[in-house]
């Protein structure tokens, strides 16, 4: 061995050259410098959800009923269940990764090929769930109103359960006029009409006695409130400027515009995450097959970004908490 | 030696025979402690909604299994665990540090304007 090795003549003095600082090898070493860098940006994202939460403590969304939907169980309301099953397999496709690393190790090709390809239909089924979430999100469940205030009216019936705005409101047909230049302000932007108007909503709820409005403000046990029929009409009559379905950077269904802001952008940017660490998962993978490693005689490249996939995977684990749980 | 692993988890509490085998260790460590997460989160247990240290008492259990859960990743997952001290301590004590001073200030400046909009734009009557 000692023909193919180069001596530098540096060996043992630290300073000289040659050493691996902290044992880690440059690479390494580097991931890790960017680990924390990028942990740092994450918890910049997640403090400032913390700070606007604050801000608005006693109005801010319940996420328990706001992800309550499950792929194919149409109607039925399972908080926390789908993004369990997120958390898992986004878990489980860590376990595949450090199981390719290990492998690695040991320089089984054929082991780290097939590890690495779990990993990456991990984090495929992870993607492609965070979209359904997002898709779910953007497309709203029940509908409600926005006040002049910018605050959310919800609809509920005597029993405290929610009610869709299309359970009790009729709605007419609504004339959508084409904006034309001749009219002057081009800019000005045509958004989509929602499929009622604020008459169309107080009518149904004059004609339904069993319905009352719910606002965000949440009481001492940190429920909603819920207003009383008179209450409720009155509000409605006075203060109700437009109808919400859905949410998006503007209008949220579920309360606080910015609670959809900070849904959209933090669990945005760490799917984007994911999506990286996918397409450089599908890299290395190939890597793996074409014997790149193998003829290096060293995995450390799944290493690496073995250590990538793992931070996405602990930042999820935040998200998760502050999302969903908190 | 470059391979070496420490196999035992919870401070010697549990030793694994290999490396395979502590990481499948760690994942039902890890899933146990999601499926105790998602249970209070589903039931949000009464019990635990009284107020401590500013909030309730079962987010502060959550945000401790989240703890406990990323040092677990960080120190199995990411074999922080056979790093030298200086690296762990280069990565956790930068990071642990600038996040509390984040999430101070910044949690202590939310809750001062949520005061200021409660108490009619007056925090401090002198």
């Amino acid at each position: 061995m000692s023909t193919t090795v180069v001596n530098t003549g540096t060996e043992g003095k630290t300073w000289g050259g040659g050493t691996k600082p902290l044992h880690a090898s440059y690479g390494k070493m580097m991931m890790w410098f960017f680990i924390v860098s990028d942990a740092l940006t994450f918890s910049g994202f997640l403090a400032a959800y913390g700070f606007s939460r604050f801000k608005f403590i006693d109005s801010w969304p319940i996420a328990d009923e706001v992800f309550t939907h499950v792929p194919f169980l149409h109607g039925q309301e399972h908080p926390m269940i789908y993004v369990a099953f997120m958390t898992f397999i986004l878990i489980m496709s860590s376990v595949t990764m450090v199981l390719a690393v290990d492998a690695g190790h040991h320089l089984k090709k054929s082991k780290v090929t097939i590890y690495m390809l779990l990993t990456i239909i991990g984090g495929l089924i992870f993607v492609g769930s965070q979209a359904w979430e997002w898709s779910t999100f953007i497309k709203g469940s029940y509908g409600a109103v926005q006040t002049k205030g910018g605050n959310i009216l919800q609809f509920v019936d005597t029993n405290g359960e929610r009610v869709a705005l299309k359970d009790f409101v009729v709605a007419t047909p609504v004339e959508n006029v084409m904006h034309e230049d001749v009219n002057g302000l081009v800019s000005e932007a045509q958004g989509t009409t929602p499929t009622y108007t604020i008459e169309n909503v107080i009518h149904g709820l004059e004609s339904h006695d069993n319905i009352l409005v719910r606002t965000q403000a949440l009481n001492e046990h940190g429920h909603p409130t819920v207003l009383s029929r008179e209450e409720s009409l009155n509000k409605l009559k006075s203060q109700a400027t437009q109808v919400v379905e859905g949410a998006n950077l503007h209008h949220n269904e579920y309360g606080s515009p910015l609670f959809a802001d900070f849904f959209f952008f933090i669990t945005g940017f760490h799917g984007f995450h994911v999506f990286s660490g996918v397409v450089i998962n599908i890299i290395i993978f190939f890597n793996v097959i074409l014997g790149t490693y193998e003829k290096r005689k060293s995995y450390e490249m799944v290493e690496k970004v073995g250590l990538y996939w793992h931070f996405v995977d602990l930042v999820w684990v935040f998200v998760f908490t502050f999302f969903y749980l908190v | 030696m470059a391979h070496a692993h420490k196999l035992e988890i919870l401070r010697g509490l549990i030793k694994f025979k290999s490396n395979t085998q502590k990481i499948w260790g760690v994942l039902i460590l890890l899933s146990i402690i999601t499926t105790v997460e998602v249970i209070l989160g589903i039931y949000k247990p009464e019990s635990l909604s009284g107020h401590f240290l500013g909030m309730k008492a079962l987010n502060w259990i959550f945000i401790i299994l989240t703890i406990v859960k990323a040092y677990y990743i960080t120190w199995d997952f990411m074999h922080m665990r056979d790093e030298v001290p200086s690296l762990k301590r280069m990565v956790v004590w930068t990071a642990v540090f600038l996040i509390i001073y984040l999430v101070f200030i910044l949690l202590q400046e939310g809750g001062y304007i949520h005061d200021v909009y409660h108490n009619g734009y007056i925090k401090f009557d002198f």
